[in-house]
């Protein structure tokens, strides 16, 4: 589609455009330091994002000279990273981290940053690859540096910046390796241009993917890329840390998804397709290998956390390694599994952040002797973190089983050469309880009954409520999501 | 009565909700509220007990509901002859907890509600016929364990409480893997019943790693199941349990939880995947007789008298497997001998019955003597018989019982394990025989040791036990003493299932025979 029209299937940028420089003007010209109103005005702009998101319909197309795919999975993504964002965005009120620090711009630069996230969901050509990864990773650096007075967030910033600049740098060299082979920047064109390489040009094939994957595998945390994760979720504000942990994820998947399934594989829709036979590379394997160690690596150092802000960064690799276990079945079950498993691990994930925001805020800390005897003390919180705990381990019935169940089910339907990654997601799955299940042991096991209750804000057990009744209730009725996740699993393809 | 067996299940979840708008001071109204729940539901299991049309070996007082159409999955559920028994068992054991927990005072709120959705959480296992349903009861029995014991146990709790949730969930995460290969090859369906039909065929001459496909399912779900129940070697975090669990959750423990292993194996392994069980019966029998002698010789060595009541679980585990062992011996092969499959099967399923009454009494008796000695050192007391003459009378019947004095249920069922297994196990017979000799002797030692003699000054203060402990022993004891005369109206209720899991493991297994 040419740029013009193109705009028409572009409204829910062009409103979040808007939100951004109105909340930008705002802040400016606001006499006294009233971020609440900059708060509401960009709650408002994200809702109305997400109704465009909702209202823009077309039959799957490509915007801008095909640099941007407009599809049902586009617009899935985008309302996944919304509803993270509309969720933050409503803690970051009520947190007091923020306190003497101007926050007009902090809602800002989250808004530019979902613009990022709508470009890495719908990004077909190398160039709006690269450039949207970069958008995104800009602002989190100064989100997470954004406490300046505190040393811990620079060092989060910094060692953020330092790997975000190494690892997009090997990406972008891996995609002018790409551009060279080919000629081209656009997805399609590619996989019809690989389609005629002879097997001389094999190795450059294999090291461009393999760069590629770094700046993927930075975006989603996966193990060996994973080194910035724990120091930056443990530095940056945590409402900053639980939206990185969720909607880049998301959005990263996203590209990974439509990066290999539309260039890599042979043919013309998912299902039942083979990767491509030229590339004499044991592809499925690799990344099957990749999500096995990043869910180890991931459980086995969080059991050694003892702050748990730490472990829940450390937990959030190895929820990274579960998602991409589905991924080497290059099906379109494993691509329906790793989307429902996004928006199941929103809610629990966001829901443990929510949790820990307000025990550190009451408690004066992060660490697991914060927690302790709290399930006696602070009864609502103690049922909802035991509910979002039981949930990131996968236990039925809450949402977190789901989400597992379905990433086994592609495993397993994709045939016994994958049963291997299933099992080592089943004692990974053994592991995680250890550690998980320390956090609820400190909050009932670690106290007595007390006699003095302590019942949090009424906004505070509101935001609680939101994730927590989801993520039982999906955990045993789950049609509504499954439905919404069927109708989203179409790609723009181009044959 | 419609849909009595949702009934069964969600009654105890009406009194938790009912639980949950109490005030907390208020402990005997939520104890009473408990108590009637479970009540209530031992009066709806009585009513099925009482309807339940044993000439027919298929299930019944069926339900059936869509749940989440796209992938097979409904909320099915049935009762036969195999599950009737568990359910009543449960439902009775259920009701005498309440009673044993009478005197917890911490916390009774959270307690009382999570004892309620432990027994939502078994009754949901024994009755669903969905396996995807099944997986999900499976699996909420693990939360309120894990608090029951690790909240209201002993000085070890911690360490007890995560460590049975490690192991249970270990198995279970391989049960699920199996699960979901059973469901693509039944053509993605979680009805046990058509997967009961469809599985044995399903999986013929698939190979996975060189391996045959049913092979590795069945290691599979047994490895989960034999944690449950639990056979060697993954016994160890029953003793722990147990110890470190209250005496109510002990009884439920012993009672119900170790059932739900052999009820899963009958269940499943042996109607889905029954040419397995020609492969694996050997091996099941040794397990069998490795239980027995080791759950033995590590009841002898305990000092503490509830460990060794646990390891006596251990012990009387293994006859159960050298019945279920048994089944085999109705093949053509072992020269048809259809009574001694139906004397195992029968005796496995029977011997679970009588383990839940017995092992529950004792470790109720066990319970009673701690809570005014506050010890359980077998070696620390001596001479009780004339302190507590009553008492002493009881463990000495729950005593005999266990180590299977003829004239009690335990013996029957024992025997009945022991002839089914033997045409076709003989030396394994004959070495467990030994079991028997050291189960009669770690009984009737620790009895020896704790109420003969000379009284021990420190007890003199002791009281017999009193009328609400008596109110929870009696009935199990009456059934004890009843079903050792008199088992028949047992053995009647379960005979014709039990045909038809013989004939699904010797005729559909015979067919499918790949072994």
């Amino acid at each position: 589609m040419n740029n013009l029209l193109s705009i028409s299937l572009f409204w829910p940028e062009l409103v979040l455009t808007a939100t951004i420089l109105i909340a930008i003007l705002i802040d400016i010209f606001s006499v006294s330091n009233q971020a609440n109103r900059v708060t509401n005005f960009v709650i408002i702009g994200l809702l109305a994002t997400l109704a465009a998101v909702f209202l823009t319909n077309h039959s799957p197309t490509t915007l801008f000279m095909d640099s941007l795919a407009f599809d049902p999975f586009a617009s899935f993504i985008k309302s996944v990273v919304l509803i993270a964002t509309l969720l933050v965005v409503v803690i970051s009120r009520y947190t007091n981290e923020f306190e003497g620090y101007h926050t007009g711009e902090y809602y800002a630069l989250i808004c530019i940053m979902v613009f990022g996230m709508f470009l890495m969901a719908s990004a077909i050509d190398l160039i709006t690859v690269y450039l949207s990864i970069e958008v995104v990773s800009l602002m989190s650096f100064i989100l997470a540096g954004y406490l300046k007075n505190n040393p811990r967030s620079n060092e989060a910033s910094l060692k953020y910046v330092i790997y975000g600049a190494f690892s997009s740098g090997i990406m972008l060299y891996g995609l002018s390796i790409i551009f060279g082979l080919t000629g081209t920047t656009k997805f399609f064109a590619i996989r019809d241009a690989i389609s005629t390489l002879d097997s001389s040009s094999n190795l450059a094939l294999t090291l461009s993917t393999i760069f590629v994957l770094a700046g993927f595998g930075y975006k989603i945390s996966a193990v060996p890329f994973h080194f910035w994760t724990p120091d930056v979720y443990e530095g940056s504000p945590t409402p900053i840390t639980a939206y990185l942990s969720v909607a880049p994820k998301a959005a990263g998947f996203a590209l990974m998804i439509r990066f290999f399934n539309q260039v890599f594989v042979n043919g013309d829709s998912l299902g039942s397709l083979g990767w491509y036979a030229d590339v004499s590379f044991a592809w499925p394997q690799i990344l099957g290998v990749v999500s096995v160690i990043t869910m180890t690596m991931g459980n086995l150092v969080a059991i050694q956390q003892d702050s748990v802000k730490r472990m829940l960064a450390y937990s959030s690799i190895a929820h990274a390694g579960y998602m991409l276990m589905a991924f080497p079945t290059i099906s379109s079950e494993g691509v329906f599994a790793i989307m429902i498993y996004l928006v199941m691990y929103l809610f629990m994930n966001l829901g443990a952040f929510f949790v820990l925001i307000y025990v550190s805020q009451k408690q004066g800390g992060e660490n697991f002797e914060h927690f302790s005897g709290l399930g006696w003390r602070m009864p609502i919180v103690g049922i909802v973190m035991t509910v979002f705990m039981f949930s990131l381990t996968g236990l039925p019935p809450t949402v977190g089983f789901i989400g597992k169940f379905y990433l086994f089910v592609a495993i397993i339907n994709a045939g016994p050469s994958f049963y291997w990654i299933a099992f080592f997601g089943a004692i990974n799955t053994v592991v995680s309880l250890y550690y998980y299940m320390r956090v609820v042991k400190t909050m009932y096991l670690d106290g007595e009954p007390s006699e003095e209750i302590v019942v949090p804000p009424f906004s505070m057990t509101l935001m609680f409520l939101v994730l927590a009744i989801p993520s039982v209730f999906f955990g045993i009725y789950w049609t509504p999501i499954l439905n919404w996740v069927k109708d989203s699993l179409l790609f723009f393809v181009q044959i | 009565m419609e849909n009595i067996l949702s009934w069964i299940i969600w009654i105890p979840v009406l009194g938790m909700i009912a639980i949950a708008f109490i005030p907390r001071e208020k402990h005997d109204l939520i104890k009473k509220v408990a108590a009637g729940a479970t009540g209530i539901q031992l009066l709806v299991a009585i009513a099925l007990w009482s309807t339940f049309d044993a000439t027919n070996g298929s299930f019944q007082f069926m339900e059936r509901a869509e749940w989440i159409p796209s992938l097979g999955i409904s909320y099915i559920l049935g009762i036969d002859g195999l599950s009737l028994p568990m359910v009543a068992l449960n439902a009775l054991i259920a009701f005498i907890g309440v009673f044993v927990s009478w005197n917890i005072d911490r916390a009774v709120k959270g307690y009382f509600a999570l004892f309620l959705l432990l027994d939502t959480g078994v009754m949901g296992v024994f009755l669903s016929l969905d396996f995807f349903l099944f997986y999900v009861f499976w699996e909420v029995m693990l939360l309120p364990m894990y608090f029951l014991i690790g909240m209201w146990g002993g000085p070890q709790r911690e360490y007890a409480a995560i460590k049975f949730f490690l192991y249970t969930l270990f198995g279970s995460v391989l049960m699920l893997i199996a699960l979901l290969a059973l469901y693509f090859a039944c053509g993605q369906t979680f009805d046990m019943q058509l997967m009961m039909e469809r599985a044995p065929f399903a999986l013929d001459g698939v190979v996975w790693w060189g391996m045959s496909a049913i092979k590795v399912i069945w290691v599979l779900l047994f490895i989960g199941f034999a944690i449950k129940v639990p056979v060697f070697p993954f016994h160890t975090w029953l003793p722990l349990a147990h110890v470190e669990a209250p005496t109510a959750i002990s009884v439920v423990l012993a009672g119900i939880l170790l059932k739900l292993g052999v009820y899963g194996m009958l269940r499943i392994n042996y109607t889905m995947l029954p040419d397995a069980v020609w492969w694996f019966s050997g091996a099941l029998a040794f397990l069998g007789m490795i239980n027995v002698i080791w759950g033995a010789m590590c009841a002898l060595a305990q000092k503490d008298l509830k460990k060794m009541v646990a390891y006596s679980s251990i012990n009387h585990m293994g006859y159960l497997l050298l019945g279920m062992a048994a089944v085999i011996a109705g093949g053509s092969v072992n020269g048809s001998n259809l009574m001694a499959a139906q004397a195992g099967m029968n005796g496995a399923v029977f011997q679970m019955f009588n383990h839940g009454t017995i092992s529950a009494m004792l470790f109720i008796l066990v319970g009673v003597i701690y809570e005014q000695a506050h010890h359980r050192d077998i070696e620390g007391f001596g001479g009780l018989a004339s302190q507590m003459p009553i008492y002493t009378a009881i463990v000495a019947l729950a005593f005999f019982a266990g180590l299977g004095l003829p004239g009690l249920s335990g013996f029957v069922s024992e025997a009945m394990c022991f002839i089914g297994a033997f045409p076709v196990y003989r030396n394994i017979v004959i070495i467990s025989t030994i079991g028997i000799l050291l189960n009669a002797a770690y009984f009737l030692w620790a009895f020896q040791r704790m109420f003969f003699g000379k009284l021990n000054e420190k007890y003199t203060k002791l009281v017999d036990i009193n009328n609400r402990e008596l109110f929870t022993v009696i009935p199990l004891l009456i059934i004890t003493i009843f079903l050792g005369v008199y088992p028949r109206p047992f053995l009647d209720m379960i005979k014709e299932t039990m045909n038809v899991i013989i004939d699904q493991v010797v005729v559909v297994g015979g067919i499918a025979g790949i072994f």
